[in-house]
């Protein structure tokens, strides 16, 4: 900041007005020139500085989405139509009917760079931020789950990040009282400077507890509840999300990360679910990146369209603090509410009965206006549209990589592979012991996973799956997935790799997908060969989303996810909400029974490039990523979901990093059973173990049903392979005719690794 | 008319909902209480639930040692009340002085969470009644300040008076001699790490164990109304 914006004489409209030619530092809070030109006119005068804070936030790209947004058109235009979805893209979360009572809300963010900065708070406060996002839209939030990609396993600043965001994710879910039911870990050296940090939550309410977050009704009440507002993340998301760390850059002037307090938010997640199941509230917006600035001028423009507010009676915990810090503070934990004035005596008192502070700070108006007073002082006098949906919006340049030809053909189908059967045990075990591959309880022990009691499948089994309602049964599955290699070497291929990846995983539990939410990670906007990338995986999206008929309800879009020049993997990860008519007859992973059948649907082709066995056996990315068959991912969701149904399948787990091998290891590690397998005549061992090839899934029959199973098959034109047995007397692995895997030895290999590496 | 169990609601308390349901499946009638209450509804039994009470600051329970509702528990407690606490009630209920000893930060200074197998030590308390001697059960361990600590002459004592109810068979977090649970002299009160109210439903547990908490402190009740 300037020594300007720290004058102590309040910058007023009428003073604005007087002095129009005053220099304003615009270009230091990130505005173009040609964006401050436009304030100008908008507002008839040069901005106060208040005005200047709360445009430069609220036009970054992070609030404004100015790079994005022409791309995320493609959303609203592709999105099938579907009576489930009663809330969309725009508002806090998508909101999608589960049956004629029930609702359920969901969505994934991200929290990058303040991880990176400092690991523990930035990774707790991107998930206290989502779950505001949860209770906004009237629910209760009921789980979260975590996709974090760091740098190399072995570079001594993943020992410092890592245990950070884990703390921080465990600690503020455990808290607050949210199962965490799933998520992913990756490494790769081109998160080092860069991690990512995606969190998702998942609400439930009756559907007619929907909330809006308008402020509407003239005469209306605003009412701010939670937490003080302090100086702690001021700045925070226009200066810290949207600005490239520069390499030489080590720390100086980085802004400081917002400090999150899980027992004031889950106060605030009781409070507001007693004040809509009272009707006590007429809209709500939670606080998040950008704070005040955002919510006021958010529900304004969304509601009748003017708000007068008294900015003195926001209850601060710092002193000296200017209009314009209170405006921009990303203080945590604090919801804005709409309150009929018959109503507020009794917000007020419920809000003392939950120990949460609530103050009247301002009223709804008819005046088209956001009007800000400061003991009096007009600060700030804007149309609120022009804030919060009339940013600049930007077509930046696209231009396809130049490597591209030259990636698509350095294939990793041509690299040196082993062969003999002694080479391919070895190889079973070196994957399973490979930072992406191995076991992750080191992480997942640290958050809370039964809280709540509904928790019916978490970590490791493919989706996360929750119980709604004890009476009926009926419940949802989540599955959050990304593959930035696969990404890199194809963006449009890659987001929809993920796109079915997630979709298979929710199949897999024996759910019916029902919709998407979408975290997109990529680098600098401003660089023409990223923004090639976004566009090709959006596009990805979009078109994926349409065939198979469920439609994209929010997200969020990270960019600069650079340093220097070098940006991250485009990295889309993909959260998809499936739903469960009994989660009693929900699948789990394993393998069942004794002398129960395990089998593969699907076609296992030669597909090795960017696979898990390319990168970590040869560090190398090159080539054409696995094909997507989204028809055959349909098909395949409405056999699991029938089988599932009629209690046909006993167990079931995706193939997917790592191929064949990996799923048995990890089915033989969490069940206790062995697996007897036969490979199919002239299958290649190799090629048939770590073939990356999508679509397909493990299953494990319970004797008698597997004629039922093969029609059912056919009838869809799936292709099934039977595989071997299950086996409790067999030890670990045995593949008939090459090699036996004692259950010692795979755990040996499998389990322990992330401890190990980080020195525990 | 089954009996009554109040379970107490304080400022971050993050398993009343699932103690309700472990009472409700265990065949008794849960009762909501509410931490500034100054009437205890009439309960037979109180148990208090897991979570961060007042956010844990200061200590685990240090706060919620002086709520309203606490008084009132600590004098049901001494005329032989049945009381639980469980995770952060446990802690509540030694920061209270109702238990021997201390929970503190895990050996290896993680919050950790795995099903934890146990050894019912004694069956002579209000809320192990209904086991066997010696029974090995399974409930969930998931914590960051649960290891039980007390000095030595303590240690001794409880285990002479027969006060060490639940044993770690793999200690999952250093506590002095694989404590999990202890009870009073009396036997009425009782405390657990573990989550007995999460081991319930074979659906959403590692197993069913945990009604055998309510089951016990039922056959309690039953064994005093009868005499």
């Amino acid at each position: 900041m300037t020594k300007q914006m720290l004058n102590p004489v309040v910058d007023t409209v009428g003073v604005a007005a007087a002095t129009p030619d005053e220099k304003q530092p615009h270009a230091e809070l990130g505005l173009a020139e040609d964006e401050y030109s436009r304030i100008r006119e908008i507002l008839e005068r040069r901005p106060t500085q208040s005005e200047l804070a709360m445009y430069s936030i609220m036009w970054s790209e992070h609030c404004s989405y100015k790079s994005s947004r022409v791309h995320l058109r493609q959303f609203g235009q592709k999105n099938p139509k579907t009576p489930r979805l009663l809330a969309g893209i725009g508002e806090n979360a998508g909101v999608v009917a589960i049956d004629e009572n029930l609702a359920v809300t969901f969505k994934v963010e991200s929290h990058n760079h303040p991880s990176y900065v400092e690991p523990k708070q930035g990774a707790a406060t991107g998930v206290g931020g989502i779950i505001r996002d949860i209770i906004a839209m009237g629910a209760r939030p009921i789980a979260v789950m975590d996709s974090l990609r760091f740098g190399d396993i072995d570079h001594p600043d993943t020992a410092r990040v890592l245990p950070g965001v884990v703390d921080g994710v465990g600690h503020y879910g455990n808290c607050v009282g949210l199962p965490n039911i799933g998520g992913e870990t990756y490494f790769d050296p081109c998160y080092q400077g860069n991690p990512l940090v995606n969190a998702l939550s998942v609400g439930v309410m009756p559907r007619e507890r929907l909330q809006s977050m308008q402020a509407s009704g003239v005469g209306n009440v605003v009412i701010l509840l939670g937490a003080k507002t302090g100086r702690d993340g001021i700045g925070g998301v226009s200066v810290l999300a949207s600005a490239t760390f520069s390499e030489d850059d080590d720390s100086d002037s980085r802004p400081s990360v917002q400090v999150g307090d899980p027992f004031e938010e889950k106060l605030l997640i009781e409070c507001c679910l007693e004040l809509f199941d009272t009707g006590l509230v007429v809209g709500v917006q939670d606080l998040g990146g950008a704070g005040l600035t955002c919510a006021l001028s958010e529900t304004a423009a969304a509601g009748d369209g003017g708000m007068h507010v008294d900015l003195e009676l926001v209850p601060l915990r710092a002193k000296g603090m200017e209009p314009h810090d209170i405006l921009a503070s990303e203080s945590q934990e604090r919801m804005l509410l709409i309150v009929d004035p018959a109503n507020v005596e009794n917000v007020l008192a419920r809000a003392h009965r939950w120990g949460l502070l609530a103050t009247a700070i301002g009223t709804v108006t008819d005046t088209g206006r956001l009007v800000i007073d400061y003991h009096g002082q007009t600060v700030v006098d804007v149309p609120p549209a022009s804030l919060a949906d009339e940013g600049p919006v930007y077509n930046r340049p696209i231009a396809e990589p130049n490597d591209l030809a030259l990636v698509a053909v350095d294939r990793a189908e041509t690299l040196p592979r082993p062969t003999a059967d002694e080479d391919i045990r070895r190889t079973v075990l070196d994957m399973a012991a490979s930072p992406n591959l191995c076991d992750k309880s080191w992480i997942t022990e640290q958050y809370d996973s039964s809280v709540f009691g509904n928790t019916v499948l978490a970590t490791p089994h493919d989706a996360g799956v929750i119980r709604l309602d004890e009476s009926t049964g009926v419940g949802i599955a989540i599955s959050l997935d990304g593959n930035g290699r696969y990404a890199r070497l194809d963006p449009y291929a890659g987001a929809q790799l993920a796109l079915a990846e997630a979709y298979r995983n929710v199949a897999v539990t024996g759910a019916t997908p029902i919709a998407v939410t979408d975290c997109l990670n990529f680098g600098s906007p401003e660089d023409p060969h990223v923004m090639w990338q976004f566009e090709r995986a959006v596009t990805g999206i979009a078109d994926g989303c349409q065939q198979l008929g469920i439609p994209v309800t929010g997200g969020n879009v990270s960019f600069y996810n650079q340093t220097g020049r070098e940006a991250i993997h485009p990295t889309p990860v993909i959260g998809v909400l499936g739903v469960i008519d009994d989660v009693a007859r929900r699948i789990p992973l394993g393998l069942g029974q004794t002398g129960d059948t395990i089998a593969v649907i699907g076609t296992t082709g030669e597909e090795l490039s960017g696979s898990e066995w390319a990168w970590a056996t040869h560090r190398h990315l090159g080539g054409v990523p696995p094909k997507v068959d989204l028809d055959h991912e349909m098909k395949l969701a409405d056999l699991l979901s029938r089988l599932a149904a009629n209690e046909q399948i006993a167990a079931a787990h995706d193939l997917s990093e790592g191929g064949l091998a990996q799923t048995l290891v990890e089915a033989i590690s969490n069940s206790g059973m062995g697996a007897q397998i036969l490979l199919p005549e002239g299958a290649d061992p190799f090629t048939y173990l770590f073939s990356e090839s999508t679509g397909r899934v493990l299953i494990v029959i319970p004797r008698g049903q597997e004629l039922a199973v093969r029609s059912a098959c056919e009838q869809r034109g799936l292709p099934i392979t039977p595989l071997g047995v299950a086996d409790a007397k067999t030890d670990g692995l045995h593949l008939r005719d090459h090699f036996d895997i004692g259950r010692a030895e795979i755990e040996a290999a499998w389990k322990g690794r992330i401890g190990a590496k980080l020195g525990e | 008319m089954s009996a009554r169990i109040g379970i107490v609601t304080f400022p971050g308390s993050l398993d009343d909902r699932d103690a309700a349901r472990a009472v409700r499946l265990g065949g008794a009638e849960p009762v909501a209480l509410w931490h500034d209450d100054a009437v205890l509804k009439s309960v037979d039994a109180v148990f208090l639930p897991g979570g961060f009470s007042y956010g844990d600051y200061l200590r685990c329970g240090a706060i919620a040692r002086f709520s309203e509702v606490m008084g009132l528990v600590r004098d049901a407690a001494d005329r032989g009340m049945p009381v639980l606490g469980v995770c952060n009630g446990f802690q509540v209920l030694c920061e209270s002085h109702l238990l021997p000893g201390a929970l503190v930060r895990n050996a290896h200074l993680r919050y950790r969470n795995r099903p934890a197998r146990l050894r019912v030590e004694t069956n002579r308390t209000a809320w192990t009644a209904a086991f066997a001697p010696d029974a090995e059960v399974v409930l969930p361990a998931k914590h960051g300040e649960g290891r039980y600590v007390a000095d030595e002459a303590t240690l001794d004592r409880i285990e002479a008076n027969g006060q060490v109810v639940f044993r770690y068979l793999d200690n999952p977090n250093g506590a002095m001699r694989d404590i999990a649970g202890v009870a009073n002299e009396a036997g009425n009160v009782v405390g657990l790490m573990p989550h007995p109210e999460h081991a319930v439903e074979a659906l959403t547990g590692p197993s069913t164990d945990g009604l055998g908490i309510v089951a016990s402190v039922l056959a309690h009740l039953s064994e005093g109304a009868a005499r």
